[in-house]
């Protein structure tokens, strides 16, 4: 990343198939939002006034997967106008809940739910950012979070990329001082397979991570579900655990896919 | 006991919340066991009522289930997933921050550690033991880690002879327990009406000096060295050998590594509740509206990708490299570094294990194969 940064640089929020859950993440700053709006120039974030996509800008925070064809032109725009760019969520970062259509029929699935599908256009799959074009950083979660979102302006800001933390939950669990759920309560607790951010919000208050922040580094997820047949999960079970938010994540896909053959093999 | 203290005495069950209540008008904040997501973990306590009496731990590797005790003893479990560890070696901390002034140059400000001064109750010899091994690394040698040292002296011990071994305990082959030898200020060893109670510091004694108590008898004394001895009894599992140097280091290429790395998570969380592991990372986190940035230490771990990362290339890319590490670090190395072994045999390593790994299996699975 260039270290040559402007004073005040301009910052656009885009969004793309997503429910907008992670521009909250600067919303719920509440007053922080102001000090950071002195730092940073928001042209372009609809969901808290400014409304101006098509400029120039020093950074892009981008929410959503691409799924449709619009989409798929949009972003290419974005890219070109935009110096830096960052997925935000697990939408972008990894395709989203709506990538469970991937390995379905979508078309017959139109078909059956919409009376009138001719207005529908989506691809035939929902795929991340980076799917097409180069991302310069990934912010990930379902929601991402206010820390996440403020850490990478307060680095962009000195000119650097912060740490990318693909360390597993449970170093933020484990660091909170909260026994292992797994271990004590023997629910099947994801977080030894997803990626560290989150501060163990679901372990902190007695249940199980469901790995809303992706794969981590190095998932070992063929160990994970031999522990989940243990506890007496099916892997019919487990590869629905798999099967969540990120489950076109390459790491998420390939473990639900091995589990489904052996459940039908 | 400590022969430089005045005798032991004895506390019957009626006297414990006395016990605590002097601690406290000592001015520490007490921690004493509690359960929290079913397991016993260290809060903070303000009577004896509160604690959970009649409690004991079935452990297993990659278990941990809360059972109840025919006795109806108040410390009838070997231990939880932490016990002194983080008040010494904080998890996370800040331990300087630089900020620009109106001239424009870099302001640097440390940061001082002011902890309460806190009692833990019903700490292990194993975890004493720990404690050792955790002051060999942050106080001994050319560098004192002054945050670590603040945090010690803060410190007030009240250890907790085990009389219930876990199935994961192997202490008793580590040399390290089950009755407190040293590094407390009161231990205290649970009989069927009571405690006996010694002081093996001054201000163990101070607090001991408070409680109008008869010097325990002879056959209370004796009942509590039974009872460890046959503590130490029970244990079914050790270690081969205090040693495992040979063992280990001349096995590192051994096919144990590929399968244990097949079941292992690589979760680090064997680190995170091992009462030795001391390892760490340092990070900045900027904050551009302040105009600062914080430098912060946080607990690392060898299963993470950041801790074998040197420029540019990862020495430990995979978990075999990476449990390889642990193992070899903890039984092997740690000698050369402290003069002994770095595992005390409190066994949270295989309990808290999300996949059930037993490091006294895997060494004994190297020793049949070499």
């Amino acid at each position: 990343m260039s270290a040559n940064i402007p004073v005040k640089p301009k910052v656009a929020i885009h969004k793309f198939s997503s429910c907008d859950g992670c521009q909250l993440a600067l919303l719920d700053m509440g007053p922080e939002l102001l000090s950071l709006a002195e730092q940073v120039d928001f042209v372009h974030f609809a969901e808290a006034g400014p409304c101006d996509p098509d400029t120039q800008v020093d950074l892009a925070f981008v929410e959503g997967s691409i799924a449709t064809q619009e989409d798929l032109d949009r972003i290419q725009r974005i890219r070109a106008q935009s110096k830096v760019l960052v997925a935000i969520g697990a939408c972008a970062t990894a395709g989203g809940l709506q990538a469970l259509r991937n390995s379905a029929d979508g078309t017959q699935w139109v078909a059956e739910i919409y009376s009138q599908p001719e207005h529908i256009d989506s691809l035939p799959q929902s795929t991340p950012l980076s799917a097409h074009v180069k991302v310069d950083f990934e912010l990930w979660g379902c929601p991402v979070n206010s820390l996440q979102v403020a850490g990478f302006i307060n680095h962009f800001l000195l000119g650097v990329l912060p740490r990318n933390n693909a360390d597993k939950v449970c170093t933020e669990c484990k660091r909170r001082g909260l026994p292992c759920v797994l271990v004590s309560r023997g629910i099947p607790c994801m977080g030894p397979v997803t990626r560290a951010g989150c501060g163990a919000l679901c372990p902190g208050l007695g249940r199980d991570c469901y790995g809303c922040y992706g794969p981590a580094e190095n998932p070992n997820t063929d160990a994970l579900a031999a522990q989940f047949r243990r506890l007496g999960l099916t892997p019919q079970d487990i590869a629905r655990r798999f099967e969540n938010v990120n489950n076109f994540s390459p790491a998420f896909l390939d473990a639900a896919q091995k589990l489904r053959k052996s459940h039908h093999g | 006991m400590n022969a430089s203290f005045s005798p032991a005495r004895f506390l019957d069950f009626s006297g414990l919340d006395t016990l605590i209540q002097a601690i406290r008008s000592a001015g520490y904040r007490c921690m004493g066991p509690a359960i929290e997501n079913d397991a016993l973990v260290l809060r903070e306590l303000t009577g004896a009522r509160e604690l959970p009496r009649g409690m004991q731990a079935e452990q297993a590797p990659g278990q941990f289930k809360l059972t109840h005790d025919a006795e109806n003893r108040y410390f009838a479990w070997a231990n939880g997933p932490q016990a002194i560890k983080p008040y010494v070696f904080a998890p996370r901390e800040s331990l300087w921050q630089v900020r620009r002034d109106e001239k424009g140059s870099l302001k640097f400000e440390s940061f001082t550690p002011q902890p309460e001064k806190t009692a833990l109750i019903g700490v292990r010899a194993c975890d004493l033991a720990a404690l050792t091994l955790q002051d060999a690394h942050f106080l001994e040698g050319q560098y004192s880690d002054s945050s670590y040292a603040i945090r010690r002296k803060s410190l007030f011990m009240v250890a907790m002879q085990c009389a219930e071994p876990a199935a994961t305990c192997f202490c008793a082959s580590t040399g390290d327990g089950p009755t407190p030898q040293s590094g407390y200020d009161l231990s205290l060893a649970e009989l069927p009406d009571g405690f006996v109670v010694a002081a093996g510091s001054e201000p163990g004694q101070k607090v001991l000096s408070m409680l109008d108590l008869n010097e325990a008898t002879p056959e209370q004394i004796q009942s509590t060295k039974e009872q460890g001895e046959a503590a130490a009894r029970r244990q079914t599992r050790s270690l081969p050998a205090r040693d495992l140097r040979p063992l280990l280091m001349n096995n590192l290429e051994h096919a144990r590594w590929d399968e244990v790395a097949a079941r292992c998570l690589a979760c680090g969380n064997c680190t995170a509740v091992c009462p030795t592991c001391f390892c760490h990372a340092a990070l900045d986190e900027p904050d551009a509206a302040a105009g600062k940035s914080l430098h912060v230490r946080q607990w690392d771990s060898c299963f993470n990708e950041g801790h074998a990362y040197l420029h540019g290339h990862n020495v430990r890319p995979d978990t075999r490299t990476r449990y390889r590490q642990w193992l070899t670090h903890k039984l092997a190395t740690w000698h050369e570094q402290y003069g002994r072994s770095g595992c005390v045999g409190c066994g949270r390593c295989i309990t808290w294990c999300p996949a059930g790994i037993d490091l006294t299996e895997e060494v004994a699975a190297m020793a049949k194969g070499s």
